[in-house]
């Protein structure tokens, strides 16, 4: 065999090599490696094999937080979807009107998250802030720093604020890639704007309203700052998310293996979901 | 049922789209509107359909002014160039949609979904998805869709300018068969005059938003009224020029001179404008009346069986077309020979010249 073996092509992979090497595998080795060992400080370690993943499965702390985290993502996502696909629907498709529309609604996208958070913090708060003040006045009892529901109400909303406007874009981007035709059809058709919706505008947004599912499940099974500014996962641990928890185990208590165990079933469970997500929604697409 | 506009006009803005039209269609006649992108052959038909509302005059249905009547209302069908099929329906639903909004009952939607299938050579797909088919097959599916409810009106808005050769010969060959027993008006608009030819029934040609010249077909392409009909009508473009009277001769600058035809005849002397088409200027000398013209070579195009010349006669470029291969070099000086017994001419405004 005197086939000769370039091996340049190496150079070619080895900086792509490098920087994922840097900015993924081996952070995620790092944990991999915590996770299976414990430790008394002075870099000493022992391995524990999956102790650590034992405990924090059968926490009911975990349990509690992932629960929590399971409520919030999915209800934001039921809000969030719908309402975009709405505002996205009433948005002009041509004329003047459409950047100003596209602008107004960008801008919610480009605050940064910790100020979101603190925005809302003092917006919400019950004596001198205008949303806390305005519900106090009316009549609601309404105090998110003391009251569970009422934190959970103004995270939702203030999540709601942020983020649709994202759905709202990716849904507005769906709409005006199709071609006047459609409508046209359908108007000759007869179809109200019922069946248009139903069988010519949601199948032809399938593909971003996918994308904008599994950008909005990521995100917000990921939402760390906004909470840990708005309520740092109060009252007591009602808006404790998993993130939170996570945060609170590593730097809070410094239990490096449970919290090197947890950041792995974290990630194994977002990425289990985003499949069955995406999945689901493809379904029919590759028949 | 025929369709008739009178003085429809349409304008947006500062922009006439359509200048005031008349226009009569005859029930069950095949119309081709033929013009280039943008000479108004879309807007016209939006306005035939009433997807549009026109800026003024008015549409007439079987004598019945239906010019604010609601598309929905009008009982009319149209394929556009696009494939425009319900994405998520099958290709049974797809077509069986307008008859499922009519509120068919199920027996009769059966029969003439089945019917048309048949004859669009879909029957064998009724189950598949749109995006399961080929381009060919998703357009007849969108075609099917408007034969399917029995419209008084037909609009096909270039419907086979997406699809590849082949697909288009075959479809070209079906469509006026297809409306041969049928009493609906049927309007087609392409860019392809060769395509008008092919399909025959009537033309209008159109150009910046009027139209210019209609009647059967194979008439207008023999008899164009004036210049611009001529051009929209003509494939490559029909080489034009103008020509000066002088007595009983005619001379195109000093690059050729041949003697003035009977439609000249009387007609005082002056500047007018001929056109000829291309397969009237051949490279051999076929007939001892040809007029040499000479011009330098631009391009050749060279196809299996023909050969498509430009080259420059004056200030215009000509073209052209003749069987067989006749290569010649780009920018030698090529003489070329021109049936001038077949050239058009035509008053300095524009007006065909009649014998």
């Amino acid at each position: 065999m005197n086939k000769q073996i370039n091996q340049k092509a190496w150079l070619f992979v080895l900086p792509v090599f490098i920087l994922v090497a840097f900015n993924a595998l081996i952070p995620l080795m790092t944990v991999v490696n915590y996770s299976v060992q414990e430790t008394f400080g002075d870099n000493v370690f022992f391995w524990s094999g999956l102790l650590w993943f034992q405990e924090v499965l059968t926490s009911e702390r975990f349990q509690n937080a992932l629960i929590r985290q399971l409520i919030f993502t999915f209800s934001i996502l039921a809000i969030e979807i719908p309402l975009g696909v709405a505002i996205a629907l009433t948005m002009p498709r041509k004329g003047p009107w459409v950047p100003v529309c596209l602008v107004l609604m960008a801008l919610p996208l480009l605050i940064p998250w910790n100020v979101v958070g603190a925005m809302w913090n003092i917006f919400a708060l019950p004596d001198i802030g205008l949303l806390g003040y305005t519900l106090n006045a009316l009549g609601f009892d309404y105090n998110f720093t003391s009251q569970p529901g009422d934190a959970w109400f103004t995270l939702i909303l203030m999540d709601v604020w942020h983020w649709t406007s994202l759905v709202v874009l990716l849904a507005y981007a769906g709409l005006v890639s199709i071609p006047d035709a459609f409508y046209q059809a359908a108007k000759i058709d007869g179809a109200g704007s019922w069946a248009i919706f139903r069988h010519i505008q949601l199948p032809k947004m399938k593909r971003v309203l996918t994308i904008a599912v599994l950008l909005r499940f990521m995100d917000s099974f990921m939402i760390y700052t906004e909470v840990s500014v708005l309520t740092g996962g109060g009252p007591g641990n009602s808006t404790t998310l998993l993130s939170i928890d996570l945060v609170k185990i590593a730097l809070g208590q410094f239990d490096l293996g449970p919290a090197a165990a947890m950041s792995l079933i974290y990630f194994l469970i977002i990425l289990l979901l985003s499949w069955v997500f995406y999945t689901v929604m493809m379904r029919n697409e590759d028949q | 049922m025929a369709l008739e506009l009178k003085q429809i006009e349409k304008v947006v803005g500062r922009d006439v789209h359509i200048h005031p039209t008349d226009l009569v269609l005859e029930p069950g006649s095949f119309n081709i509107l033929l013009g280039t992108t943008l000479a108004g052959k879309t807007t016209l038909m939006q306005l035939m359909a009433g997807l549009d509302r026109p800026t003024g005059g008015s549409v007439h249905f079987n004598g019945a002014d239906v010019t604010g009547k609601r598309v929905q209302d009008r009982n009319v069908s149209m394929v556009y160039q696009q494939f425009i099929n319900y994405p998520n329906f099958s290709v049974f639903e797809n077509i069986a949609s307008p008859l499922r909004v009519a509120k068919l009952p199920e027996t009769e939607i059966k029969r003439r979904v089945g019917e048309i299938a048949e004859l669009l050579k879909l029957s064998a797909m009724l189950d598949r998805k749109p995006s399961e088919l080929s381009g060919g097959q998703q357009q007849r599916t969108a075609m099917a869709r408007a034969l399917v409810k029995d419209s008084d009106l037909v609009l096909l808005d270039e419907p086979l300018a997406n699809l590849d050769f082949k697909l288009r010969e075959e479809l070209r060959e079906e469509l006026p068969k297809l409306f041969g027993d049928r009493d609906c008006v049927v309007v087609y608009a392409t860019t392809e005059p060769t395509e008008a030819l092919l399909l025959g029934g009537y033309t209008a040609t159109m150009h910046e938003g009027r139209v210019t010249q209609f009647g059967p077909t194979g008439a207008i392409y023999r008899n164009p009224k004036d210049v611009i009909s001529a051009r929209v009508f003509s494939e490559p473009p029909i080489n034009t020029a103008w020509v000066v009277k002088e007595g009983d001769r005619v001379a195109l600058g000093n690059v050729a001179a041949w003697p003035a035809p009977d439609v000249l005849a009387g007609k005082p002397d002056g500047r007018y404008q001929i056109g000829l088409r291309p397969h009237h200027v051949l490279p051999l000398r076929a007939d001892a009346a040809d007029v040499p013209v000479a011009g330098e070579v631009l391009v050749t195009e060279l196809s299996g069986s023909e050969s498509v010349v430009h080259f420059k006669v004056g200030n215009e470029t000509w073209v052209s077309l003749a069987h067989g291969i006749h290569a010649f070099d780009v920018g030698e000086t090529a003489e070329l020979f021109a049936d001038m017994r077949h050239a058009f001419y035509f008053a300095p405004d524009g007006g065909l010249l009649a014998a």
